[in-house]
């Protein structure tokens, strides 16, 4: 039986689809038979970011109306061979999407792979309830910024009560805070919501901190997830994230100001 | 910071990280309290209307709610506007009667309530 999880944040813009590209690929890349769907009926954009775009023949809208088999529209990814694809259709609207199809497709996958990667639509409309209703456990992505914080203790409500688990009374969803955009600088200076701050209020267990990173635009510019640039601050947040989530105990890590040398301290340089 | 930034003439702006947080600590204080329990306030509403409606006749249109909510204190405002008295002089106004009932330590407009009566 796969475990969902869902990646979500209530709020548009924070990191949802960069975060469900990393965490699947990392996921994957730990061995784990993953795959990532894409729930933003009508503003697809996992297909870019996973960089498949031009592999897309048919998406879930397609599957749920009979018009296509599952394996038909999955999409293999060709650098980590224990990772599929599940695009979003970019036509239909919203209503394409039901609870009685999404349920198909989801028993369906649960017999081939280990991990189903909801990538959530931002709002708490149809696409974003029915990414978190199969849920199990849930990546909450909130970016240290007010407007993201509330928007994460909506969805967090939102899980609580409208998820299956929480309709059929089970053990709740497994929450997971995945902080992103993090400017350890900013924050130093009192310009940035502190991570501890943000863990206080939300109060859910810290899976990851992501700071912020030139690699994540390149990397969304190549359609490769960040996870594999091994090099950047980010790619390696999320590496660290994965393997917590694994069960791995990793110390954080990108969460306090880079110390700078005394001549970039002298001439006020940007830290690199 | 870098010594140049003296010469640069930059002024530090207060950190408002701070503020963030407060403001978000007492928005969603409200917002987690409205999750569990359904909106009080129109029935809260409704209820009072009867009560008072018992002794005084009063028009329920002429109701007034307002909630100030605060970190420390939240301030509920009910104003009910009352009738004229039986007799009405000749050229006088309605006297509109406020009645307010605030959690907090009663207030100035509780003592409007007192001129209708």
């Amino acid at each position: 039986m796969a475990q969902v999880i869902v990646v979500t944040s209530g709020k548009g813009g924070v990191g949802k689809t960069t975060s469900s590209a990393a965490f699947a690929t990392g996921l994957a890349q730990s061995g784990k038979k993953t795959v990532v769907i894409d729930f933003d009926v009508g503003l697809r954009n996992l297909d870019l970011i996973m960089g498949v775009e031009r592999r897309v023949v048919f998406d879930i809208v397609n599957v749920i109306s009979g018009e296509a088999r599952l394996n038909q529209a999955l999409i293999r990814d060709k650098r980590v061979d224990t990772l599929s694809i599940l695009p979003a259709s970019q036509t239909r609207d919203k209503d394409a999407l039901t609870k009685e199809g999404v349920a198909q497709i989801i028993d369906e996958l649960s017999q081939d792979f280990d991990y189903i990667v909801c990538d959530s639509p931002a709002g708490i409309e149809k696409g974003a309830l029915l990414a978190l209703y199969f849920a199990d456990q849930a990546i909450i992505v909130t970016n240290p910024e007010v407007s993201s914080v509330r928007d994460s203790d909506r969805i967090l409500g939102v899980l609580q009560s409208k998820s299956r688990r929480a309709e059929e009374k089970k053990e709740p969803v497994k929450e997971h805070l995945l902080v992103t955009r993090y400017a350890p600088e900013r924050v130093e200076r009192g310009e940035m919501l502190k991570l501890e701050d943000v863990r206080e209020i939300l109060a859910i267990p810290l899976l990851g901190v992501i700071p912020e990173s030139e690699s994540v635009l390149k990397a969304s510019n190549t359609g490769s997830p960040v996870i594999l640039d091994d090099v950047s601050n980010a790619g390696q947040a999320y590496k660290d994230a994965v393997a917590r989530f694994l069960g791995e105990d990793r110390p954080h890590r990108f969460i306090d100001p880079e110390k700078r040398g005394f001549l970039s301290r002298l001439f006020g340089g940007r830290a690199a | 910071m870098s010594w140049l930034d003296v010469f640069r003439g930059k002024s530090k702006p207060p950190p408002s990280a701070g503020a963030a947080k407060e403001r978000l600590q007492i928005v969603l204080a409200h917002e987690r309290i409205s999750r569990t329990g359904d909106d009080f306030l129109p029935r809260l509403q409704k209820e009072l209307i009867q009560v008072v409606a018992r002794y005084v006749a009063i028009d329920p249109k002429a109701v007034n709610i307002s909630l100030d909510r605060g970190g420390d204190m939240s301030t509920l405002a009910i104003e009910v506007e009352l009738p004229a008295p039986e007799k009405p002089k000749p050229g006088a106004d309605a006297p509109a009667g406020k009645a307010a009932a605030p959690e907090a330590p009663a207030g100035s407009k509780a003592e409007a309530g007192q001129k209708a009566s």
